[in-house]
């Protein structure tokens, strides 16, 4: 509100907006150098058109390269063990985080203290510190090359146990007391009362977590040898070192990993903006 | 009354058991999946442990002798001099590019959303992805896309380089796109930032006189402060976790140049199977985010100790 105030006074709108497409410029053009050459299927054009405008214009429109991704590769099973991986860390973790949450806002019980305090401190572990010897006990209980192998490490998410809590406190306790007085389980307040107040958490941790997961790169090259239980970002990385080196099915494949997730994100816009927002609120 | 007593007494019973079965699933899956091997980190670190099992050479404990080896593994010193060197440049570019980003993206304008969204729409991209596309637009050929805009932009001056395969571009190269593709994630968490601060503020300030620039440098930085502490010290710790961009364009290379801390610790304890070496690297890795994360708390609370 302020910055409209007196931005406006002292430059004038049109050196604003020149400023706003300069860097929307900066933030487009690698997407759309992608995309329009993707669509290009002589290689040749490529190397000649990538540093020309016909690097976002497209020449021809062609999806040429994109079937030959599917002949390539198994692109759909790299794509649906992503959004099958991506998809049960997050549902699981949901559940598990939210509840072990709800115990920690609402019940009193000996320990409460202490494990909460833990948990915050957990939060400080980057998953990287714990890579190796968690690669080493994972191989240990022969999970390697597997779907568990990618999801159960990540269900439990201190963050998301923390995010979950601090909305839960701020919750109104009446109804709850309530339905307890009237003989309710707590299991039953947390599902039929708790759960439907939280929308706004739930979604917040789904589209974190998906920001998170969706990309992991180093743990799946570590735990999966061969295309069965292997996501996206690894399959692209194989695809990139595979003969024959073609660009424009490269940016193809990049593509179809892409394109889902941008519409994702344009659709539910709002919600990432939020959810990106309170992840920064802290202290 | 006293029925409600008895109530709330048999409720807070119950609520003993209840919370353990509540909590229960979770605790087991951090004990198994983190605290366990946060503390098998710490103890391969002492030990010669192999990733594959070797019958003739047993596990050993070899006390610290993978950190006196660290200590003198130039490779080592390199990959952490990167993490440093790319915090130092990347942090503070990045920080006040996403809060330039954020008071732009806070005005009253027509189409201001639209310029929201498309700043932001990398962050929806996956690392892997970026890197692949990057790794196109610094084709080494004058064709090259970035070859392209540097030669125009310098007129002609600069003729095209080798930015992944030269040991003093690569870096810089790097950079560009780890804050093209993270900083709209900051961007964001300023604006929230912006929007939290009261108009008053400034309202009062207006009436004192103070120009734009005067509001900025006594309003807006300062009630930043803890938005920027947080967005400071969270991208310092991705800075030292440096790994997808370095695996997928440069494979640590040319030569050491872009080695780094993380990428390191997986070629020594997956590549090569030295699980208790690469155990020691992310102990230190784990040291140096530890005091990045302590810092954060101590600044905070002197903050609140100020108000």
């Amino acid at each position: 509100m302020f910055s409209s105030y007196t931005m406006q006074k002292r430059l004038s709108r049109v050196a604003i907006y020149v400023v706003l497409v300069a860097l929307a410029l900066f933030f487009l053009y690698p997407a759309v150098f992608m995309l329009v050459l993707s669509l290009q299927p002589d290689e040749t054009q490529i190397a000649a058109d990538m540093g020309t405008i016909f690097s976002v214009i497209p020449r021809t429109i062609s999806l040429e390269n994109f079937v030959n991704v599917f002949e390539r590769v198994n692109f759909g099973r790299a794509f649906l063990n992503s959004i099958f991986i991506v998809g049960m860390i997050i549902g699981l973790g949901m559940i598990v985080n939210s509840m072990i949450a709800y115990a920690l806002a609402r019940m009193r019980w000996a320990g409460r203290n202490v494990v909460l305090g833990i948990i915050v401190a957990l939060i400080i572990i980057p998953f990287e510190a714990v890579a190796v010897p968690l690669l080493l006990l994972t191989n240990r209980l022969g999970w390697l090359d597997s779907y568990h192998v990618q999801i159960i490490p990540f269900v439990a998410n201190p963050l998301h146990i923390f995010l979950f809590y601090q909305f839960f406190i701020g919750l109104p306790k009446e109804i709850e007391e309530a339905a307890l007085v009237d003989g309710a389980s707590r299991f039953r307040v947390y599902w039929q009362i708790i759960v439907p107040l939280s929308g706004p958490v739930f979604a917040t941790v789904a589209i974190l977590g998906f920001l998170a997961q969706w990309g992991q790169f180093l743990w799946p090259l570590m735990v999966t040898r061969g295309e069965t239980f292997r996501p996206l970002p690894v399959a692209m990385q194989t695809f990139y070192g595979q003969a024959p080196f073609l660009w424009g099915d490269r940016l193809a494949f990049a593509v179809m990993m892409t394109l889902p997730t941008v519409i994702v994100f344009l659709i539910f816009q709002k919600w990432f903006v939020q959810s990106v927002a309170s992840s920064g609120v802290k202290g | 009354m006293a029925v409600q007593a008895k109530t709330q007494g048999s409720g807070w019973k119950n609520d003993g058991v209840l919370a353990w079965v509540f909590s229960a699933p979770a605790i087991i899956l951090l004990l198994v999946f983190l605290i366990i091997p946060f503390f098998m980190a710490i103890g391969l670190a002492f030990t010669n442990q192999p990733l594959v099992p070797n019958l003739n050479l047993p596990t050993q404990f070899v006390g610290l002798r993978n950190f006196v080896n660290l200590f003198g593994d130039a490779t080592f010193h390199k990959a952490l001099t990167n993490n440093f060197l790319f915090a130092l440049v990347v942090v503070p570019l990045q920080t006040s590019l996403a809060l330039l980003l954020a008071v732009l993206v806070n005005q009253n304008l027509r189409f201001i959303k639209v310029f929201r969204t498309i700043y932001f729409t990398p962050v929806t991209i996956t690392m892997v992805v970026v890197s692949v596309i990057w790794l196109l637009l610094y084709d080494a050929s004058p064709e090259g896309a970035i070859n392209n805009v540097v030669h125009i932009m310098t007129f002609g001056a600069v003729d095209a380089q080798n930015w992944l395969g030269n040991k003093l571009l690569v870096w810089p190269a790097i950079m560009l796109l780890s804050i093209w593709q993270g900083v709209g994630f900051q961007m964001v968490i300023y604006l929230a930032g912006l929007q939290s601060i009261p108009v008053e503020l400034y309202e009062a300030a207006q009436v004192d006189g103070a120009n734009a620039l005067q509001q900025f440098f006594g309003i807006t930085i300062p009630q930043l402060r803890n938005t920027t502490i947080f967005i400071v010290i969270s991208t310092t710790i991705f800075a030292f976790g440096l790994f997808t961009q370095v695996m997928i364009m440069t494979t640590g290379g040319p030569g050491d140049a872009t080695n780094t801390t993380i990428f390191y610790a997986f070629m020594q304890g997956f590549r090569q199977g030295k699980i208790g070496y690469g155990s020691a690297i992310t102990v230190i890795y784990f040291l140096i985010v530890l005091c990045i994360s302590l810092t954060q708390r101590f600044f905070m609370r002197e903050e609140r100790a100020v108000e």
